[in-house]
Parts: structure tokens; C-alpha cells; sequence
């Protein structure tokens, strides 16, 4: 049996996120709760969470959420991190043993910090350092994977229903000001936990509902620049992309929309103003980066999510408020899950981004 | 007389009951296929210059006329084959170098043939091109690696020169000298109307064209027939010519018989004097030295034209697009073996490159892994013959295809493969006016237009139905293509996985 990453497995899915603008706490167990009427968006393959805000007494380091297959892996692993990083604190994450996950690996938690001498010696800013790590790690030490390394904040996944992952890593323990879900509907079963959902490198997370038929062409794309798709997941290459577009060429949150739902040529020729040109000149600079075929996703990062559909909106996807909560899922069912009361139900068009961030010193 | 040797290679049987002695045939066929026997008040035929371009059986009113292949055979010999006798026989009588023209047609791996795209099914909606949107536009040209902001942090939307085809096919390069004044004025109209290019080829613009720079692709080759600088800015790019499918690493030789009126003044050289383009660019003996030939064409353009340099895909493709991106050219053009020619020696012809297939996937596979492939544009080239054709090029990773048997044929060539004698029955490969004028350019754009129309349906119906509604996510997405009947080498080459896995 090839695992993931061997072989490309396309999936159907749900997704759900919360986020406070004022930056309020707000424990994990709402989010896992909108998973429950998506129930069968989900079959048992895979789900995840990404809280962002929930390690305030690490927040200066990077959280590293790595699932070891066996000891040895860990001790390699660790031996390599130590060169590069000094490690704070180590522990293992907790979990509560449920029947319904099973075939758990080792689950640990690093927070760390780059080690100055060596980015000084390497020329690199930390991010960048961190993201190489990760890239590493994931695609060239055997039974090591990295799933989360962002500063204050962490994805939780595993094969599983994602109400099931949720209790098993028992998220009502955690605090964030915001969250998002995944449950996994892939075609196959490749049974491994590093495929499960979200997706995180550095701060950005995504989970993502739908198959891109662009694929191939944004792998092949975005591996120039030293991303490695080890997993062949669509939700992996677009978080990538996020990374690439947002870290490195220095985009806003609407310019990496205009690129990866990008505006019909019909539409932006129909345009003499300026916004028009700019989305216009990304299209022809990044036209690699345009993602077709249906999708709804979700970004997470440090402050906001951003909610996204493709351009013909071929997966459903709402969002609704109360007060300064806002939620986001693949259906309204799960946001009344979350909250009956919430407000202002409305169905983004394709292509067009909602940004929702909290306010400036709020988190 | 001596004793010819070889027998005519096609027989042309006329229907006695059909033929009404009209006598058209006689007056169509340039080569002096029949003959008007007026005791017998009948025609008669000389197969031993007919070269089956079809053009007495297309004109003939009472269909009276076939052309068959001569069943006349040589002993069958499995490693004599009787094209190689037959050669021996011609060698032996002439004492020259075999010519031929257009593409080699050998049964050589025709890899396109051996891939198969994919569609979807129940995971992902396929999309109907009759109801949504479906975009085939492209850019051809340098993209910046790295976004910059202008002070108010708006971006800084300033680009390199780019070509813009709103169907990722262009006409690739053929003279004028070895095409006809019609043959090319129905390029450029059929360019203009479909918003995409042709290409002048070596033997200069004429003056009557110029008209159509916005959709001209101006050529220097290494003889710069031609060239000069109200030309170079006329055209809306500029290409390099470093090498040809057909014939990789040889020059070219138009005949003095070609050189004639508009044709000798369009070149800017004597009438009646042979064209000879030298093998290499004699200005240009390594990577460093195109370098300055890219350079000294932007500077004579003011940096306002894209730069494209074509070469054949030889052995070492992915070395050589390599060192080219890095060259300054804005656009890579790969012209693969089977790609066609107006004259060729046949050896060359038969024996020289690779097929473009394995060419465009190891440079765009090299390019990536350089980190470079978005510094240019590749488009191939040779043989490009059908909007399938076309879908798995740009699913290997080209951004655009260059076509031109393919367009002549819709302009009526029948790929005789005599273009050589400049007696082309159909206007084309022809400077002879009494046969050129059998093309009418209007009808010859009308022609054109429908052929990659055509095909811009197919390629939209095909990406459709991947669920594909752009064509830049098209590009690249190898996961699109699966092979069949292949070895592993072959698919490790193509970058591609096997029909089933
Ligand atoms: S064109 Fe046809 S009908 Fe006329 S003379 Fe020739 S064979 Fe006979
Ligand atoms: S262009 Fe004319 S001469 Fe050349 S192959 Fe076609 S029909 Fe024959």
C-alpha cells in the first residue's frame, strides 16, 4: 500500500473556521461541534484543527507539531533540530485514548527558536530558516513529519472523524481567537495522519474543500522555489502558494485572491482602473498560480482567516456573524451548530476573498 | 539513352467512360503529368513526373482521375527496403546530396500518439465550454521574479515585453521565397483576425505586409536576408534562428531560379543570385555571442520586442535552453525533428534530432529545476499537427505550439514533399504567378481562420472536460497526461506516469 504522498488521492470534504475580532479566547470546543452536522462530508479518513492564539506563554517561539513513526525517528530528528535551533521546551502533546482513533504515532510538540549564530551564518531570516527545516524534515527524514510550526498557534489531525480527532487531542482545553476544521472525504484509504487536514506551514494553515485540476501545474510551479509536495495534496500546494505569494513576493491577502481565483480576462479587459491593471499583471506574472477545478478554502494566519471559493463557485461555502464572532463553513447547518444565534448569512461569490482579521493589539 | 532504373513511383489511371477531354488537367499540372494526344484526341500520361499532389484529381469536373501507388514493386527485402534501393539507384545516376522537403516520414516514435489525457469524473465537476467561461488567452515573455511596490505601495505593473495570443498556436516561420506572396498574405490576415502571429522566416518582409506588424514575428537568420532596421521594428517580436528541425546544424539554400522580382528585393539580393544561408551565424560561435546578438536586436528595437530564439532539438536541448534563457532572449522556440522544411538534404532530414516530445519535457523539467522557467516562454514546434497535439504539448510544459505544415496543408498543400522544385500545383511552395495566383489569400485566410477555430473549440472541449477553464493551469500539469506503450525510461523522460497507474 503506497501512503500519501506516494500517490496523489483526490477527496470531497467539509471546512468550518471561527475567528473573534477583538481577539476573545474562545476554547475548541465550539469549532469541533460544527463537524458534527457535516458528518457525513467526512468518512472517517481524516480530520484536523488549526487554533491560532492558544500558546500565549510561547508566542515568541515556533510551535512544532511533529508525528513520529518510532523512537528512532524522533531521535534523528531531534539530533538535527539541535543543530539549528535552541529547543525550550519538548513534551509530548496530550491526548485522551478514544476507540475511534487508532494506530496513534508518536505525537510531540517542540517550541523552539532559531539559533541566531546559525541565521547569521545561513543569511536567512528565521521564517525562511523555519520553513527550510520543515521542508526538510518532511521530505528527507523517514518517519518524521512536521505538521504545524507556526509561533502561537497549532494544527491537530489524524485519521479519524474529525468530532473523534477533536476529543481525542481534547481541543476544549485550548484557548484561541480563532479556529478552523476539516473532515476528510478521500476516495481512498491511505490511513496516514500526516495527509489528514489542515495543512500548516509557518503561521499560515488551510483547510480546503474540493479537487484542484491544477494540480500538477502549481506543484510544478511552486517547487521551483524549494517547496516539496510531499504529500500530493491539493490543500499542501495552496499553502504553499500562500506562503510563496504572502512571505516571500510580499502580496496583500486580495492579491493573492486575484492570483489563485483569478478574474476572468473578460472581465478585466471590460476595466480601465487601476485595480484592474495590478490584478492584470498578476495573472500574467503568476499565471502558474491560478488554481481551476472547485474549491472552498480556508486560510488561517497570525491575526485573521480568509475564506475563498473558486471562480464558478463550485463548492458551497457561507459565512455568518454575531457580534464580533464570525464563522465560516461548508454549510450553514455547522455554523448554526456553533452558534443558532448568529447573523447575516451570506454566500460569497466566486473569487471573492472575505477577510476577516482582529483588530490591531487584540491578538 | 541509358537504362532508367527506377520505376515511376505512382500510376495515374484515368476513366475513359469519365473523361470528356476537357483538357484541365493539362493546364493544372505543372509538372507535365498529361499530355493532350491530339490525333488520338485523348490524354495520355507521363508518371515518371507525376508526384501525387492530387491537384488534376481535385480539378478534374468528371472525377475521371486517380492517383494510385504503382504496385510495380522491387523483390521484398526486409533490410533493403526499396526506398533505400531506390536512392542508391538516384545517388548513382545524379551524383548529389538527396533532397527532400517537408517532414521526415519515417515511422519514427510519434509520441504524441502514445499519450492520453485525462477527464473528470464524480471528484471533480468537468465544465461545459457552451456555459462557462473558457480561457485560452496566454503571454508570451519574461516574467519578473520578484514583485516590487512603487512608493504609494501599489505594484509597479511595469513589464518586460510580452506577446499576447489569444490561442496559444502561431505560425511558424516560413520565407517568402519559400512560400508564395499568397501563401503569405493569408497568414498574415488569418494572424490578424485571430489575434496571434506568423512568421516572416529569413527572406525579409515584403513591403506590402508591413501592414500587419502587430501580428508579424520578423526572423534573423544567419544569411540576414532582408534585415535591416525598419524591419526588425516592424514586426511585433524578433526571432533568432539558430536552427530548424528539419535540418539541425545546416544552413539553407534557396535556389537563384526563386530569386526572382519582389522575392530578390524583399531579400536584398541580386536577381537570379542562389540565397545561401551559412550553417551557423557566423557572428554568433558560442552562448556568450548570442548574448550579444539578443542584446544588439533590443537595442535596435529600444527594448520594446520580445526576443525569441529558435533552435532545433538536438541531443544536448536541455544545456542549450538553459544557457538561451540565460541569454537574454525573452521566448525559447524548439523546433523537433519531424518539424517540416521547404528543402532539406534527406539525410539530414531523416537522421539528424530528436523528437520534439522528449525535447520540450527535459527543457521544461531543466528549467524548473534552474529555477528559471518563468525568466522565459517556450514554444515547439515540428510536428504539431492536430488540437490534441497541441493540449499535450502545453500539458508537457510548452506555453505555446508553433504550426506551419499544418497550415499549409489547410491552405491546400497535400504533402507531396516536392516543395523543392518550386513547382507546387497548389500556389504555395511556388514563385511561378500563373501558379501562384491558384491561391486566393482571402479564401486562404478564410481557411486558416477555420482551422484554429477549430481547434480552439477542441482544446476548450478538452480542457472542459479535465475541469480546466484556463489554459495556464493547463500548462505544466503533466498529472493530465498518462503514456501507453511505453518503457520506463520514456515516461521517466516525458515526466509522465503510465496508463493505469
Ligand atoms: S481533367 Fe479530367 S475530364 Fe478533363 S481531361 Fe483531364 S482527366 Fe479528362
Ligand atoms: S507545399 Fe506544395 S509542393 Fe510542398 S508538399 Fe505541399 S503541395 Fe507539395
Amino acid at each position: 500500500m503506497q501512503r500519501e504522498g506516494q500517490v496523489r488521492i483526490p477527496s470531497g470534504c467539509a471546512i468550518s473556521a471561527m475567528i473573534s475580532t477583538t481577539g476573545a479566547r474562545m476554547t475548541g470546543e465550539t469549532i469541533v461541534k460544527s463537524m458534527i452536522p457535516m458528518h457525513d462530508r467526512s468518512n472517517g479518513l481524516g480530520g484536523g484543527f488549526a487554533g491560532y492564539g492558544i500558546y500565549p506563554e510561547y508566542r515568541e517561539f515556533y510551535a512544532l507539531h511533529v508525528f513520529f513513526d518510532d523512537p528512532s525517528a524522533q531521535y534523528e530528528c531531534e539530533k538535527y533540530l539541535k543543530e539549528g535551533y535552541e529547543i525550550v521546551k519538548s513534551e509530548s502533546i496530550p491526548i485522551r485514548k478514544i476507540p475511534e482513533i487508532t494506530d496513534v504515532p508518536i505525537i510531540w510538540r517542540y517550541f523552539v527558536a532559531p539559533l541566531a549564530s546559525v541565521l547569521s551564518r545561513l543569511q536567512l531570516d528565521e521564517h525562511e530558516f523555519v520553513a527550510r527545516t520543515v521542508t526538510k524534515i518532511n521530505s528527507q527524514f523517514r518517519g518524521a513529519y512536521v505538521f504545524s510550526s507556526g509561533k502561537n498557534m497549532g494544527a491537530f489531525k489524524a485519521v479519524g472523524f474529525p468530532e473523534d480527532v477533536g476529543r481525542f487531542y481534547r481541543l476544549e482545553e485550548y484557548a484561541g481567537y480563532s479556529w478552523t476544521a476539516h473532515g476528510r472525504y478521500p476516495t481512498n484509504t491511505p490511513g496516514w495522519w500526516g495527509g489528514a487536514h489542515p495543512f500548516a506551514l509557518l503561521d499560515y494553515s488551510v483547510v480546503h474543500n474540493g479537487e484542484i485540476s491544477s494540480y500538477d501545474a502549481n506543484r510544478r510551479f511552486i517547487e521551483m522555489f524549494g517547496y516539496r509536495c510531499t504529500l500530493q495534496t491539493d490543500t499542501e500546494v495552496i499553502a504553499y502558494i500562500a506562503d510563496y505569494l504572502l512571505r516571500r513576493q510580499g502580496l496583500t491577502l486580495e492579491e493573492l485572491a486575484s492570483v489563485i481565483a483569478a478574474p476572468f480576462w473578460s472581465e478585466l479587459d471590460a476595466s480601465e482602473s487601476v485595480e484592474s491593471s495590478s490584478r492584470a499583471y498578476l495573472r500574467k506574472v503568476f499565471p502558474s498560480l491560478l488554481l481551476t477545478g472547485p474549491f472552498s478554502i480556508v486560510l488561517g494566519f497570525t491575526g485573521g482567516v480568509m475564506a475563498l471559493n473558486d471562480r464558478l463557485k463550485l463548492r458551497s461555502m457561507v459565512t455568518a456573524s454575531n457580534r464580533d464572532v464570525h464563522y465560516i463553513a461548508s454549510e450553514e447547518a455547522a455554523i448554526r451548530a456553533m452558534d443558532p444565534d448568529a447573523r447575516n448569512v451570506y454566500s460569497p461569490a466566486g473569487g471573492e476573498p472575505v477577510i476577516i482579521k482582529v483588530e490591531e493589539g487584540a491578538y | 539513352m541509358a537504362i532508367n532504373y527506377i520505376y515511376p513511383e505512382f500510376d495515374v489511371i484515368r476513366d475513359p467512360n469519365r473523361c470528356i477531354t476537357c483538357r484541365i488537367c493539362e493546364r493544372e499540372c505543372s509538372n507535365g503529368v498529361h499530355i493532350y494526344d491530339a490525333d488520338r484526341k485523348t490524354l495520355r500520361a507521363d508518371e515518371t513526373k507525376c508526384v501525387d499532389c492530387q491537384r488534376c484529381v481535385a480539378t478534374c469536373p468528371t472525377r475521371a482521375l486517380k492517383i494510385v501507388k504503382n504496385t510495380c514493386a522491387l523483390r521484398e527485402n526486409e533490410n533493403w527496403h526499396e526506398n533505400s534501393i531506390k536512392e542508391i539507384f538516384k545517388q548513382a545516376s545524379s551524383g548529389g546530396v538527396l533532397l527532400s522537403s517537408m517532414g521526415a516520414p519515417n515511422p519514427l516514435a510519434v509520441y504524441w500518439e502514445r499519450i492520453l489525457l485525462n477527464a473528470s469524473q464524480v471528484t471533480n465537476p468537468s465544465i461545459d465550454p457552451l456555459r462557462e467561461p473558457m480561457e485560452t488567452r496566454v503571454f508570451l515573455g519574461r516574467k519578473p521574479s520578484k514583485i516590487t511596490r512603487r512608493p504609494d505601495g501599489t505594484l509597479d505593473t511595469t513589464l518586460a515585453p510580452q506577446l499576447e495570443l489569444e490561442t496559444p498556436i502561431m505560425f511558424s516561420a516560413m520565407s517568402y521565397g519559400s512560400i508564395s506572396y499568397n501563401a503569405h498574405a493569408s497568414l498574415a490576415r488569418a494572424a490578424q483576425e485571430l489575434g496571434i502571429f506568423y512568421n516572416t522566416g529569413e527572406g525579409g518582409l515584403h513591403e506590402d505586409f508591413y501592414q500587419y506588424g502587430a501580428h508579424t514575428i520578423v526572423q534573423v537568420a544567419s544569411g540576414r536576408f532582408g534585415v535591416h532596421e525598419d524591419y526588425l521594428n516592424a514586426g511585433a517580436a524578433i526571432e533568432i534562428k539558430m536552427g530548424q528541425g528539419a535540418k539541425p546544424g545546416i544552413g539553407g539554400h534557396l535556389p537563384g531560379a526563386k530569386i526572382v522580382g519582389d522575392v530578390s528585393k524583399t531579400r536584398m539580393i541580386p536577381e537570379g543570385s542562389d540565397a545561401i544561408s551559412p550553417a551557423p551565424h557566423h557572428d554568433v560561435y558560442s552562448i556568450e555571442d548570442l548574448r550579444q546578438l539578443v542584446f544588439s536586436l533590443k537595442e535596435a528595437t529600444r527594448y520594446q520586442k520580445p526576443v525569441i530564439v529558435k533552435v532545433a532539438a538536438v541531443h544536448n536541448i536541455a544545456a542549450i535552453a538553459s544557457g538561451i534563457a540565460r541569454s537574454g532572449a525573452d521566448i525559447i522556440a524548439i523546433d523537433g525533428y519531424r518539424g517540416g522544411t521547404g528543402a532539406a538534404p534527406t539525410r539530414i532530414r531523416d537522421n539528424v534530432g530528436i523528437p520534439i516530445e522528449l525535447a520540450l519535457a527535459s527543457v521544461d523539467k531543466r528549467l524548473r529545476d534552474e529555477g528559471i522557467r518563468n525568466d522565459v516562454s517556450l514554444v515547439v514546434g515540428g510536428s504539431v499537427r492536430n488540437a490534441a497535439d497541441v493540449v499535450k504539448a502545453i500539458a508537457l510544459g510548452a506555453d505555446a505550439c508553433y504550426i506551419a505544415t499544418a497550415a499549409l496543408i489547410a491552405l491546400g498543400c497535400h504533402l507531396c514533399r516536392t516543395c523543392q522544385t518550386g513547382r507546387c500545383n497548389w500556389g504555395i511552395a511556388t514563385q511561378r504567378a500563373e501558379l501562384v495566383k491558384r491561391l486566393d489569400p482571402d479564401e486562404g485566410r478564410r481557411r486558416l481562420v477555420n482551422l484554429l477555430t477549430a481547434w480552439r473549440y477542441e482544446i476548450m472541449e478538452i480542457m472542459g472536460g479535465m475541469g480546466i477553464n484556463s489554459i495556464e493551469t493547463l500548462r505544466g500539469n503533466r498529472s493530465m497526461l498518462r503514456g501507453v506503450n511505453m518503457t520506463s525510461k520514456e515516461l521517466e523522460i516525458l515526466g509522465i506516469a503510465h496508463a493505469g497507474e
